[in-house]
């Protein structure tokens, strides 16, 4: 009873002092940090992602041959479409294990709004896995003879592009997070997606390697990038609703 | 065993709830008030549809049919309306715990008080309430599935939620720590706060303090 009495008193000044005021960037801060901190202590988070990367462009000029001339021509396709699946391979850890252990839900009845919340894991995703590859392609570009006038357009492209790729497979694997095996299903959802940024990408960094500006592309890329980091995460939260129902 | 006073003021009621899964009906033309002061015990068979009228009323499952509304000063508002609002007076805790096991214990219950705008300064005391006394910053993936679920009630001790909503609290908890949790559940009520919960377990509440609320299994 005595426990019980302390218990009490504990909690009748908490009362008045437990609510902290609610802001977005707290909350933003907050989500972005733990996310942080579990990859971090999770390593092949960040580093499945990245070896499968590294590996899987090494692996081209053995298959192909060390000719300069035929690596260069192909190496900014080979560079994004790696980017882009070794995206894909690290997207279901976006919302999957968050949902298996409930904390998702606990997400979505939190006060704040869900899109905060959804921004947060998709920039702590980028920061693991985007962040990353674009501080290892420009080596691998030397492996692939890249041309030299095309590094600037490589790193402007993966730098506008990554997040793209972060935002609208965070729709995908929302979408899907409910269901037991929804790799397939998330490839065939995602990747569709991505095409318009692959192709914008590859378009500007051959556009550079013939010194012609390549501003156009990459202003339809930048404007993929601002449509999606305003819509993606209404979208996301919406889509998360409808597979925890 | 005190009897709690009478409270008539409502905090939450559902009207004319329809709940179908898998094309079975688990309840239809569910009516159901909840004011401060109560705790409500659901009870039923497996299957019956407990966890989903949870989820129904926490807002996280959308009903076939009806709606829920909530009371906050005065003022009646389905959930739907003030979202925010409602999530700041709704504590729900699922069969999951929402811990994660790369998180330390105080990290977890650190940043499961934050999400919700609480105070963190009490997160040692509320882990030594619970039983979780030197184990304060060993991984979750390290301890049991009784310490996991303990890191997540731990949260009911901070909490301003007037409605608690809790889905089997007491899965892996020792007796002792039932025992708590049934003071803390009085205690919460007292302070004009609801508790809807389900267990299989009985309650050593007294029975004027609790309400029941039996959902039968149906096959139709």
């Amino acid at each position: 009873m005595n426990a019980a009495g302390n218990n009490d008193f504990k909690n009748s000044q908490s009362h008045v002092i437990n609510r902290v005021q609610l802001s977005y960037l707290a909350a933003f801060n907050l989500m972005v940090k733990r996310d942080l901190t579990i990859a971090l202590r999770h390593k092949d988070d960040i580093l499945n992602p990245l070896l499968f990367f590294v590996i899987v462009v090494t692996l081209f000029p053995l298959g192909i041959g060390p000719e300069a001339n035929t690596l260069s021509r192909i190496a900014p396709g080979i560079i994004w479409v790696a980017a882009l699946l070794s995206t894909l391979l690290s997207l279901d850890r976006l919302f999957k294990a968050d949902h298996s252990d409930g904390s998702l839900e606990q997400m979505l009845l939190s006060p704040h709004p869900i899109f905060i919340l959804v921004l947060a894991k998709i920039v702590a995703h980028w920061l693991i896995t985007g962040l990353p590859l674009i501080i290892v392609a420009p080596l691998l570009a030397v492996l692939l003879h890249f041309n030299e006038q095309s590094y600037g357009a490589l790193l402007l492209t993966l730098l506008l592009g990554t997040p793209v790729l972060s935002l609208l497979g965070a729709i995908g694997v929302a979408l899907t997070v409910g269901i037991k095996k929804g790799g397939v299903l998330l490839s065939l959802l995602v990747l569709p997606l991505y095409i318009p940024v692959l192709i914008f990408a590859t378009s500007a960094i051959d556009t550079a390697a013939l010194n012609l500006p390549y501003g156009g592309q990459l202003a339809i890329i930048a404007a993929l990038f601002f449509g999606s980091l305003t819509l993606a995460p209404f979208a996301v939260g919406a889509a998360l609703k409808v597979s925890t129902n | 065993m005190t009897i709690l006073p009478e409270h008539k003021n409502p905090l939450l009621s559902a009207k004319q709830l329809t709940c179908i899964r898998e094309e079975r009906i688990l309840f239809e033309q569910l009516n159901l008030q909840i004011n401060a002061g109560d705790i409500v015990q659901i009870e039923g068979p497996n299957g019956a549809g407990k966890t989903s009228l949870l989820r129904i009323l926490a807002g996280l499952s959308e009903p076939y049919e009806g709606q829920i509304c909530f009371y906050t000063d005065g003022q009646v508002q389905t959930i739907n309306e003030d979202r925010e609002q409602f999530h700041q007076n709704l504590l729900y805790l699922g069969h999951l715990p929402g811990v994660k096991g790369e998180m330390t214990a105080t990290e977890n219950l650190t940043f499961n008080l934050a999400l919700h705008g609480l105070n963190t300064s009490a997160v040692e005391a509320d882990l030594a309430q619970v039983n979780l006394v030197g184990f304060e910053d060993s991984l979750a993936s390290h301890l049991s599935a009784g310490q996991h679920r303990r890191i997540a009630l731990a949260q009911l001790l901070s909490s301003q939620a007037k409605i608690w909503i809790l889905d089997e609290p007491f899965t892996a908890i020792d007796k002792q720590g039932v025992e708590n949790l049934e003071r803390l559940f009085l205690k919460h009520a007292e302070q004009g706060g609801c508790v809807i919960l389900t267990t299989h377990q009985d309650l050593i509440i007294a029975k004027a303090n609790l309400k029941k609320i039996t959902l039968a299994y149906r096959f139709y």
